[in-house]
C-alpha cells in the first residue's frame, strides 16, 4: 500500500507541473500583440538606456517591449529571418543592405555617440592622450602590443575592422599573437581585454557603465572617425508576415519624437551622457 | 579590482529581502528546468527501460547513441530549436520563440538523453537480477518495462536529479532561444551571463551562489522525501 502513496504523491506531481507547462505556454499568447520585440545590441541594454526609457513608452502605449541583446551582426540576421518587429542597431552600411533585401521598411537616425580605444595604464604602445585612431592603431600594431578584437561581426568589430583597413594593416595575420579575437560581446571582450592588460575598441556608453575598470582607461577618443551611428528600422511586414507592423511603427514614432529623443538624452551614467539623440525633425 | 565582497554580499541580501525581480528569475529557471525534467522524464524513462530489456539488431549502437547524446553541447541543441521555431522556420507558425515554452523545448532535448541513458542503464542492471523471476510469471515485455520501472524509482531519482542539474544550470541554450528577456525568458544563468559582461563580476558570482544553493535545497528535499519513502515502504 505504501507504494500507492509514493506513486501517487509522484503522479499528483506531474500533474501540476504539466499544468504549469500549459500556462507557461499559454501565457505569451495570451498577451498578443500586446507585446513587441526589439532586435538590438548589447550596447543600448548593458548601458541601461532601454531599462529608462523602455517603462516610458510602455506607461503610454500599453505596448510591452521585449528586447533581445545580441551583437549588430546577430541582430540583423535574427531581424532577417522575421524573429522581431523592430531592429535598433549601429553598422549603418549593414543596417541600409538589411532594407535594400526588403527585410526593412525604411532606416532612421536615431542617435549617436563615439567609440573609444581603451587600454592598461602601462600603455605599452604609448597612445594615451592621442585623438589619430589610425596612427593609434598603428602604433599598436608596430610594438605588437596585445589587442582584444570582438571578432564577432557586431557593429563594434565592422568598425574596428574598417579602422584597421584605413591604416594599411591586416591584423588577422596576428591572429593569436596580439590579436586576439575573443569572439564575443562587447562586456565579455572588455573583461578579457582587463585581464590579459590588452587595448580594445569599445562604445563609450558600454564602457562608462562597465564596472569592472580595474586600472583601464580611455587611450584614444575625439576622432571624427570614432563616429558612432545608431539607426532604427521597422522590419518589412510584407515579407515577414508576423511582424506587429502598427505596435512596432508607434515604437520608432515615439522613438524619433520630440519625448523620446528627449528621454534619450537625459539617460546619465555617473553624470556623463550616454547617447546623443539626432533623429530628423518630423 | 573592484570592492569585491561588498558586492558579493548583495547578491544574498537579494535573496534576504526577497528581491521580486531576483525571486521572479529564480521562479522563471525552477519552472522551466522542472518542466523539461518532467517531460524528459515522461520520454526517457520508458525509452530508457526499454532499451534495457528490449533485443533487437542495433540495439548496441542504439545504446552508444544515447550514452554519447548525454553529451550535447546547449549551445548547438539552441540553434537547432532556434532555427526550427524561428519565423523562417518549419514551427514558427506556433510562435514559441523568445517564451518560455522554447526555453523548456529545448532543456527537454538536452536533459531526456541523459535520463534515458540513465535509465537503460539502472533497469538493465536491474533486470539480470529479476529476469528469472520475471520469466517463470510470464511477464510481457510492457509489463515487465512497468515492473522494472517502478521498483527502480529510488534510483530513477538520480536519473531525474542529474538531468535537472544539467537543465538549471546550462545557458547556451536558453539564452539562443529565450533572448534572455527581463521579465519574460531571465533565469538565472542568463542573469549571471548578462551582470558579467556588465563588468558587476561580484554580484554575477553572488547569484552563482544562489543558484548553487537552491541546487542543493532541490536534492536535499528529495532525498529526503526518498528516505521518508523508503522508510515507510521498508521500515
Amino acid at each position: 500500500m505504501k507504494r500507492r502513496y509514493f506513486l501517487s504523491a509522484l503522479g499528483a506531481a506531474f500533474a501540476v507541473m504539466a499544468a504549469q507547462f500549459a500556462g507557461t505556454l499559454q501565457g505569451p499568447a495570451e498577451a498578443a500583440d500586446q507585446f513587441i520585440i526589439v532586435q538590438s545590441t548589447t550596447s543600448t541594454q548593458n548601458s541601461g538606456l532601454l531599462d529608462y526609457i523602455l517603462p516610458k513608452f510602455t506607461e503610454k502605449s500599453g505596448i510591452e517591449v521585449r528586447v533581445v541583446a545580441v551583437g549588430t551582426g546577430q541582430a540583423i540576421k535574427n531581424a532577417a529571418n522575421g524573429d522581431g518587429d523592430v531592429l535598433l542597431v549601429h553598422a549603418k552600411p549593414a543596417e541600409e543592405k538589411f532594407v535594400a533585401n526588403g527585410d526593412g521598411v525604411k532606416r532612421f537616425d536615431l542617435m549617436y555617440n563615439d567609440f573609444v580605444i581603451v587600454g592598461p595604464e602601462s600603455d605599452p604602445a604609448g597612445i594615451v592622450g592621442s585623438s589619430d585612431v589610425v596612427n593609434a592603431l598603428k602604433k599598436i600594431a608596430a610594438a605588437k602590443a596585445p589587442f582584444a578584437s570582438r571578432g564577432d561581426d557586431s557593429g563594434t568589430h565592422k568598425k574596428e575592422k574598417a579602422l584597421w583597413k584605413e591604416a594599411g594593416i591586416d591584423p588577422a595575420a596576428a591572429s593569436g599573437a596580439w590579436y586576439r579575437e575573443t569572439g564575443s560581446g562587447m562586456g565579455a571582450t572588455l573583461n578579457a581585454a582587463v585581464g590579459m592588460d590588452a587595448y580594445t575598441l569599445t562604445d563609450r556608453a558600454t564602457w562608462i557603465s562597465f564596472k569592472n575598470k580595474a586600472s583601464f582607461e580611455i587611450a584614444v577618443q575625439g576622432d571624427d572617425k570614432l563616429f558612432n551611428q545608431y539607426g532604427v528600422i521597422l522590419v518589412n511586414p510584407k515579407k515577414h508576415e508576423n511582424v506587429k507592423a502598427e505596435a512596432g511603427q508607434a515604437f520608432i514614432d515615439w522613438l524619433l519624437s520630440e519625448e523620446g529623443q528627449a528621454l534619450i538624452a537625459s539617460y546619465k551614467v555617473d553624470g556623463q551622457q550616454l547617447f546623443f539623440p539626432n533623429a530628423e525633425k518630423m | 579590482m573592484q570592492d569585491f565582497s561588498g558586492e558579493f554580499f548583495d547578491a544574498f541580501k537579494l535573496v534576504a529581502a526577497l528581491d521580486p525581480t531576483l525571486l521572479e528569475v529564480v521562479g522563471l529557471s525552477l519552472r522551466v528546468s522542472l518542466c523539461a525534467v518532467v517531460i524528459a522524464a515522461m520520454v526517457g524513462l520508458p525509452l530508457g527501460a526499454f532499451l534495457a530489456v528490449a533485443r533487437f539488431p542495433g540495439r548496441g549502437a542504439a545504446v552508444i547513441l544515447l550514452n554519447s547524446l548525454m553529451g550535447l553541447p546547449p549551445v548547438v541543441v539552441g540553434l537547432a530549436v532556434y532555427l526550427m521555431l524561428s519565423n523562417a522556420g518549419p514551427l514558427g507558425v506556433l510562435q514559441l520563440l523568445y517564451t518560455p515554452g522554447a526555453m523548456i523545448i529545448a532543456q527537454a532535448l538536452l536533459v531526456t538523453p541523459i535520463v534515458a541513458a540513465l535509465t537503460r542503464q539502472t533497469v538493465e542492471d536491474m533486470r539480470g537480477e529479476y529476469a528469472e523471476y520475471l520469466a517463470t510469471l510470464g511477464t510481457g515485455p510492457f509489463a515487465m518495462v512497468a515492473t522494472l520501472l517502478v521498483d527502480a524509482r529510488y534510483s530513477l531519482l538520480t536519473a531525474l536529479l542529474a538531468g535537472f542539474g544539467r537543465a538549471i544550470a546550462e545557458v547556451g541554450a536558453v539564452i539562443i532561444v529565450g533572448g534572455n528577456i527581463n521579465h519574460v525568458t531571465r533565469v538565472m544563468t542568463t542573469t549571471i551571463a548578462l551582470e558579467t559582461s556588465k563588468g558587476n563580476l561580484a554580484m554575477a558570482m553572488g547569484l552563482g551562489m544562489v543558484l548553487i544553493a537552491i541546487a542543493v535545497s532541490i536534492n536535499a528535499v528529495l532525498m529526503s522525501l526518498r528516505s521518508a519513502a523508503t522508510n515507510a515502504a521498508y521500515g
